[in-house]
């Protein structure tokens, strides 16, 4: 057993109905243990380190501490915040909205236990979320209602008397024909080292529609864990921003199963790094029926000693005919001492299917950077526009107070990129 | 204004200029003229500072300074200009606001205010509509799917709003037809004044029919090997290059402070 798992598996209070799935996530952890180097799926993130640390199970005084956090602009249908895994009340805000129904799990535990027994995922992350769940929330919208404005989930890692180690399960439901916006906002107030694990599933209905924006500005020092997994019922539609530029240590597993005839999963990401950030964005798209659809651009920004992996991997299953699946990744290496791995995959096992992907990594282009410079532009800001431009690729059709967040997130984060508006 | 003495420049370990010198006064059109290789765009990327360009000897002096000690942003505020030959397509910067941050910066430099949009704005029009260019340009990306003449044309655009002091065209004229070849010379010529110079860099003498030229130099094999007035270009329409093949001799001195 390493430290890690040490100090988060032993005995806690927590309700007795969590217990059950607590102790069969422990016992399913202790046999497996984490993946280790030789785990093809963790190839290019090391978890040494990270077995080294112990942290502390529970909120350590999280649940009252103020908390400061820079929420998103523009309206919202409703925000729920949770600060280290724990439904905060008076930080979020919810009113009645028709077809919209919002069910906190943290008070009734029955209910978060079945859905913590309810797959995904059968690996070590998604064991130890299992075991460290203490609230969980479950958003329904219902077939046919059409949710205006976005509903806003915002996790915020916060201090605590220890390096805290938490956890949260989400449920996200579209019935038939339902739309939905949805911002997950990851965000650190103050710097900290905690340890995050969420695991949100999508449920998409026939023809349902979800507009999904993943804003992940975690804190500097912090591990961030997340699992999303997307099942996408006939004519569902997923559409998904990702935007990673914070947290020490990050993964992504990104797993969507497109199983019903003619769903389109649509996805642009980006991730920017710097210091000794190591990023790891792990996709898995399947296309289980007839002409169905993905379309994945995603892009990546290494600057200093910074490391960023993307595994973008597509299977179109038998009898996927007539699939389109299309996934192209640029990467950026800013500095020499900066690394990007990307490995696309595709396997086909249907006729009459449309593919293509492809993936790059390459550095600033001189021409470029020489012709903004002979127009005046000192060679920093020349960097900056060419840095912005680059990421802006993939953040068209954010909303634009949305997009001019990011853009400055971006400018923030990266001391490379500028705000070109 | 302008004072290449003796240039030794080396591309990639090979020797491209082998001793140019060349001397251009305020309010003066030079145009450079030579055989394909023989160093014009060369002459341009130096002049304007791109990398791998390595000067191994002689000098450049503009306006009383050494220009090789500054880098393209300083050379470029202070007032050199190079129309790229193939000029840049950048994906995702919006011209108007690469001119403005160009313009901006170069303003900065020189200690001069700062343009807000409003006057910017103002400023951009006034050009777009000496070049007859349409609005629609500035809500692209920098080149990005313009056409080779359209490029050409935002090169010129840019010279307008810019207003440089020593403007290089870099074979502005090549894949232009007659209207955007005439264009482009229009907004030139509306830009000639005492204060600024122009070095023209071209293959061809059409060119030369519209943007006439105060002086005219033969580059060959890395040298100025014949310097004239206007009629040097018609002679060299005539006979070609080889009539000045085997010339290595530099041209006198003085020649090209002649117009």
């Amino acid at each position: 057993m390493s430290a890690l798992l040490d100090s988060l598996l032993g005995e806690r209070a927590a309700p007795a109905a969590l217990a059950g799935v607590r102790d069969a996530a422990i016992a399913a952890l202790r046999d497996r243990g984490l993946p280790g180097p030789r785990d093809e799926a963790w190839k290019y993130t090391s978890l040494r380190a990270l077995e080294q640390r112990r942290y502390v199970d529970g909120d350590c005084g999280a649940r009252t501490r103020p908390v400061d956090v820079a929420f998103l602009p523009g309206p919202f249908a409703a925000r729920l915040v949770f600060v280290n895994g724990l439904h905060r009340e008076g930080l979020s805000a919810a009113g009645a909205v028709t077809g919209l129904a919002i069910e906190r799990l943290g008070s009734r535990p029955d209910e978060l236990a079945a859905l913590l027994r309810s797959p995904p995922p059968a690996d070590a992350f998604g064991e130890l979320n299992a075991a460290l769940a203490l609230d969980g929330v479950r958003v329904r919208v219902a077939a046919g209602a059409r949710i205006e404005a976005p509903v806003q989930i915002v996790h915020v890692g916060a201090p605590a008397d220890g390096d805290v180690a938490w956890s949260l399960r989400v449920q996200v439901e579209l019935g038939a024909g339902a739309q939905l916006r949805l911002v997950e906002h990851h965000v650190g107030s103050a710097s900290n080292a905690n340890l995050a694990s969420i695991v949100t599933a999508y449920r998409l209905g026939a023809g349902a529609r979800l507009e999904l924006v993943q804003l992940q500005d975690a804190a500097d020092g912090g591990t961030l864990v997340r699992r999303s997994d997307a099942m996408l019922e006939a004519e569902a539609a997923l559409d998904l921003h990702t935007i990673e530029v914070g947290a020490q240590l990050a993964r992504h597993d990104l797993v969507v199963g497109l199983a019903g005839r003619g769903a389109r999963f649509r996805s642009r990401g980006v991730f920017a790094l710097h210091g000794r950030q190591h990023v790891d964005t792990r996709l898995a798209v399947t296309h289980l029926a007839r002409d169905t659809a993905c379309d994945i651009a995603w892009r990546g920004v290494a600057d200093q000693r910074s490391r960023g992996v993307f595994h973008g991997a597509i299977t179109v299953a038998a009898g996927a005919d007539g699939a389109d699946a299309q996934l192209a990744n640029k990467n950026l290496l800013l500095s020499a001492q900066a690394e990007i791995d990307t490995q696309p995959v595709l396997e086909i096992h249907a006729d009459e299917v449309k593919a293509a992907h492809g993936a790059t990594v390459g550095q600033l282009d001189e021409r470029a950077l020489f012709y903004l410079r002979s127009r005046g532009l000192p060679l920093d800001l020349a960097r900056r526009v060419l840095v912005a431009a680059f990421c802006g690729a993939v953040l068209d059709g954010l909303e634009p107070a949305l997009r001019a967040h990011v853009d400055a997130l971006l400018a923030t984060r990266l001391p490379q990129a500028e705000v070109l508006s | 204004m302008l004072k290449i003495d003796d240039l030794h420049v080396r591309v990639a370990g090979k020797e491209i200029l082998k001793g140019l010198s060349l001397e251009v006064a305020a309010g003066e059109v030079h145009a450079i003229m030579g055989p394909n290789g023989a160093g014009k765009s060369t002459l341009g990327n130096v002049l304007a500072g791109r990398e791998g360009y390595e000067v191994t000897a002689g000098t450049i002096e503009y306006r009383g300074r050494d220009l090789l000690a500054l880098e393209p942003e300083e050379r470029a505020a202070e007032g050199v200009f190079l129309a790229f030959q193939y000029p840049v397509e950048i994906p995702g910067v919006n011209n108007t606001y690469f001119l403005r941050a160009a313009l901006n910066a170069q303003r900065r430099h020189r200690g001069e205010p700062e343009l807000d949009s409003m006057q910017f704005l103002k400023k951009v029009r006034e050009k777009l509509a000496v070049l007859h260019l349409k609005d629609e340009l500035l809500h692209r990306a920098v080149n990005e799917g313009f056409s080779g003449g359209e490029k050409k044309r935002n090169e010129i655009f840019q010279l307008a709003l810019l207003e440089p002091r020593l403007a290089i065209l870099d074979e502005t004229d090549s894949g232009l037809d007659i209207d955007a070849l005439r264009m482009v010379a229009d907004g030139v010529n509306a830009m000639r004044d005492p204060g600024r110079a122009f070095l023209v860099v071209t293959h061809y003498q059409r060119l030369l029919e519209y943007i006439v030229p105060d002086v005219v130099h033969v580059l060959a094999d890395g040298r100025i090997v014949e310097s004239g007035d206007k009629s040097l270009a018609l002679k060299l329409e005539e006979h070609g290059y080889a009539w000045i093949a085997g010339r290595h001799a530099p041209a006198p001195e003085g020649a090209g402070a002649a117009g």
